[in-house]
Parts: C-alpha cells; structure tokens; sequence
C-alpha cells in the first residue's frame, strides 16, 4: 500500500471534484465532440443514406421495370383489340362492296341484255324494212311484169306503174 | 474485514480499500495535469477518435468489418437512444448522445481492461462535468424551443393539476429540473464505478493478502481471486449499462424539454 499515509493523513472526500480534472474532463470532451460530429457522424450518415439510396433506387427501378412491362401490355392488348377492329370493320366493308360489286354486276349485265335484245330487235325490224322495201320492188317488178305480160299493156309510165302497185299493195294489205 | 486482519500472521495488518485508493499521484513530478485518471481521459479521446474515424472514413455502402462495428455503435445510440426517445427532431442531438456514450464507456472500461484498470468515472469530476453538459443542453434546448418565460412556466406549473397542489409540486418540480437531474446523473456514474472499482480492490487485494498468510489462509485466498474475476465480469455488464443509462436519460431530458408539456 503506497497511500498509507496518505489515509493517515485524512479520509479525502471522494465527491470533492479535482479542479484540473474538471478542465481536463471539459476540454476532453469538447474536443471529442468536434471530433465525432465533424469526422465521424457526417460519414456515418452518408453511408446509411447511400445505402437507403441503394436499396430505394433498386426497388423504385424495379417498380419502374413493372410499370413499363404494364404499360405496355396494355398497349399491346389495346393494338390488338384495335386491329381485331379494323379486321371487323374490313370485312363488313368487303361484304358490303362484293354485294354492291355483285349488284352492279348484275345491272350491267340486265342492262347488256337488253341493249343486246333492242339492237337485235332493231336490226330484225330493219331488216324486215329493207325485206319489206327489197320486197316490194321487186313484188311491184314481177307483179308488173306479169300484169303487163298478162294484160299486155306496157305500163312505162313510171308514176302510174307505182300508183298500181300501191293499189295492189293496199289491197294485198286490206285482203289479209 | 476485521476479522481477516486479526487473523493475518503479519503484524503489520491489512489496510482495506478505501476511497484515498482513488487519489492517484502525478506521473510526472507535482504537474496536477499528469494523474492517471487525467491521462487515461485524454488516451480515451484518442483512442474513440482513431477508432470510429478509420471505421467512418470509407463510409461505403458494404462496409468493411471495422466500419460494420463502428457503424453498429453509432446506429444504436442514432436509432435506440436518439430516435427512439427524442423523435423527430433528433438527428440534432445524435453528435452529443453519440460523444457521451461512447466517452463513457470507454472510460468506464477502462476499469477492467488489463494494465489501465481504473475506470476514470470513479472520480467525481468527470461526471461532474458531463452532467453539467447534459444540465446545459436540456435546458437551452428546453428555452429555445419554448422561450425562457413559457418553459420555466411549465416547469414550476404543471399544466393541468389543481392549484393548491402547486405548493408541493413546484418546489418539487424545480428541485428535480435545477438540482435533482444534474446530481442524480453525475452520481449514479461515480457511485456505481467508484463502488465498482472499490469491490474488485476489496477482493484482489485481500486475495493477495491472504495468501501472504497462514497455510490456511492462503487455501482461502483462491476463493478471493476467483470471486474478484467473477466481479470483473460484472463489472462489465454495469460499466455497459451506466454508460447507456446516462445517455438514455440525457435523451429523455431533451425530449421532455422538447416537448411541449411534460
């Protein structure tokens, strides 16, 4: 025991503070605190927050991830809801055209045919004229000629000879 | 103790610790600035210094072991201690709370740690200290918040208690702010490492004594040793638990002047 006489000398009163230990606890501290407050927590807190920034940034990309992959489905879902659409609207269309193609068609072809008839008609009934005009002149002629053969009266007259045959026409025409 | 000193062989008889154990000489020849426990405190400051700035300075985001340790401390006194208690307005207050825990239990460790073994809080004056420091931030806390007038209002009126209980309860309510808070904290800490340090004086001590004794007593003196080791441990579980009460309660004090009625 080397404080022996120091206890001879005295209980010393343990909660009677040193003065040097007091500045000395005051200017340790302080200057801990500086240290720890300028050196240590601002690194500290920097970790931790790029460490939340880390594992914030990860979970917000993958929400971004999701939310792409979702917009574009339902993109894709509203292309093909758009196109099955158009398909839809072409098919009416098609039907609507090939019936009117069909329509016209058929008009064109009513139309052809009765062209085709008119004209034949036409050209039968010219015909039938010319056959009636070829006729008659030639009927006049032989019907002529055998009247004048037969009557023996030579009818040169040319406007009498065609009032004759009218006649004779005229009551071919009323004898029918 | 008595007893063992009638008992020892030697006529010179044991001392028993007591508290001038504590009065430790200058190193260096009559400098004041020079005892062990004044040392000791300036190789704490070093030492928590070295420590958590090589843990803070990468400050990467996977930390490394020692960052990890570092960082584990730092987050218990930010999280458990500061945000726990104080709330939103916390990260203010993280420096300090972070400064004493880790200045007190440091120190406080200092008391089993081979060689050193003298916790530096076992003398008064420090305590002293960071009570005062603690007395000081609670309350200019407490007045920049509230304003002077409001918070020594609060303090001496209790808002909601009927008026005639106001002559017990100021007197009381200033007693605990001004002088209960200050002591109580700063001797909670001496006490308890003073009382500490004195125990494990008690059976190292005697241990050794005994086994300069009688045959007999020296079979005993294992017994003192072992008992004195088996304290050591204990010593730690109270340096741990002191260092954190004086924070906590530190934290509580600023959060119940940041609060708007307490």
């Amino acid at each position: 025991m080397r404080f022996v006489n120091l206890a001879e000398a005295g209980k010393l009163n343990p909660l009677i503070p040193h003065t040097a230990e007091l500045i000395v606890g005051f200017v340790a501290f302080s200057l801990l605190f500086i240290v720890l407050r300028s050196k240590v927590v601002p690194m500290f807190e920097k970790a931790f927050k790029e460490r939340t920034n880390a594992i914030q940034g990860g979970m917000e990309r993958a929400e971004q991830a999701q939310l792409e992959a979702q917009r574009a489905l339902v993109q894709y879902n509203e292309q093909l809801s758009k196109a099955r659409e158009e398909a839809q609207t072409l098919r009416e269309e098609a039907r609507v055209q090939g019936s009117a193609i069909i329509e016209e068609l058929r008009t064109k072809a009513q139309e052809e045919a009765a062209r085709i008839t008119a004209t034949a008609q036409a050209s039968i009934e010219a015909e039938r004229q010319q056959a009636i005009t070829s006729l008659r002149g030639e009927v006049g002629a032989l019907a002529v000629e055998l009247a004048s053969k037969i009557v023996g009266e030579a009818l040169d007259d040319q406007a009498r000879q065609s009032r004759v045959v009218d006649r004779f026409l005229d009551d071919l025409e009323k004898s029918k | 103790m008595r007893s063992l000193v009638r008992l020892s062989a030697e006529g010179e008889g044991f001392v028993p610790p007591s508290s001038n154990d504590f009065n430790l000489p200058p190193i260096f020849g009559d400098n004041a600035f020079t005892t062990k426990p004044i040392v000791m405190v300036f190789f704490s400051v070093i030492l928590i210094s070295i420590f958590f700035i090589a843990a803070s300075r990468k400050a990467a985001v996977v930390p490394s072991k020692l960052q990890f340790a570092g960082e584990s401390i730092y987050a218990f006194v930010r999280n458990d201690l500061a945000r726990d208690v104080i709330g939103h307005e916390f990260m203010r207050f993280v420096p300090y709370l972070f400064t004493l825990f880790t200045f007190i239990l440091t120190n406080n460790l200092f008391g089993i740690v081979p060689l050193l073994q003298f916790p530096t809080m076992s003398r008064v004056s420090f305590p002293y200290v960071l009570a005062v420091f603690t007395f000081v931030v609670f309350h200019y806390v407490g007045i920049r918040k509230q304003g002077l007038g409001k918070y020594l209002k609060d303090i001496m009126f209790m808002p909601g208690v009927p008026k005639p209980v106001y002559i017990l309860l100021t007197p009381i309510e200033l007693a605990t702010f001004f002088l209960v808070r200050p002591l109580t904290l700063s001797l909670r800490l001496f006490a308890n490492m003073f009382a500490g340090h004195l125990l494990l004086l008690v059976f190292i001590m005697g241990g050794d004594h005994l086994f300069k004794g009688v045959i007999g007593l020296k079979l005993v003196s294992p017994f003192a040793f072992a008992f004195g080791i088996g304290l050591t441990f204990f010593e730690f579980m109270v340096q741990c638990l002191q260092a954190y009460i004086f924070t906590l309660l530190t934290a509580l004090y600023i959060a119940g002047a940041l609060a708007d009625e307490h």
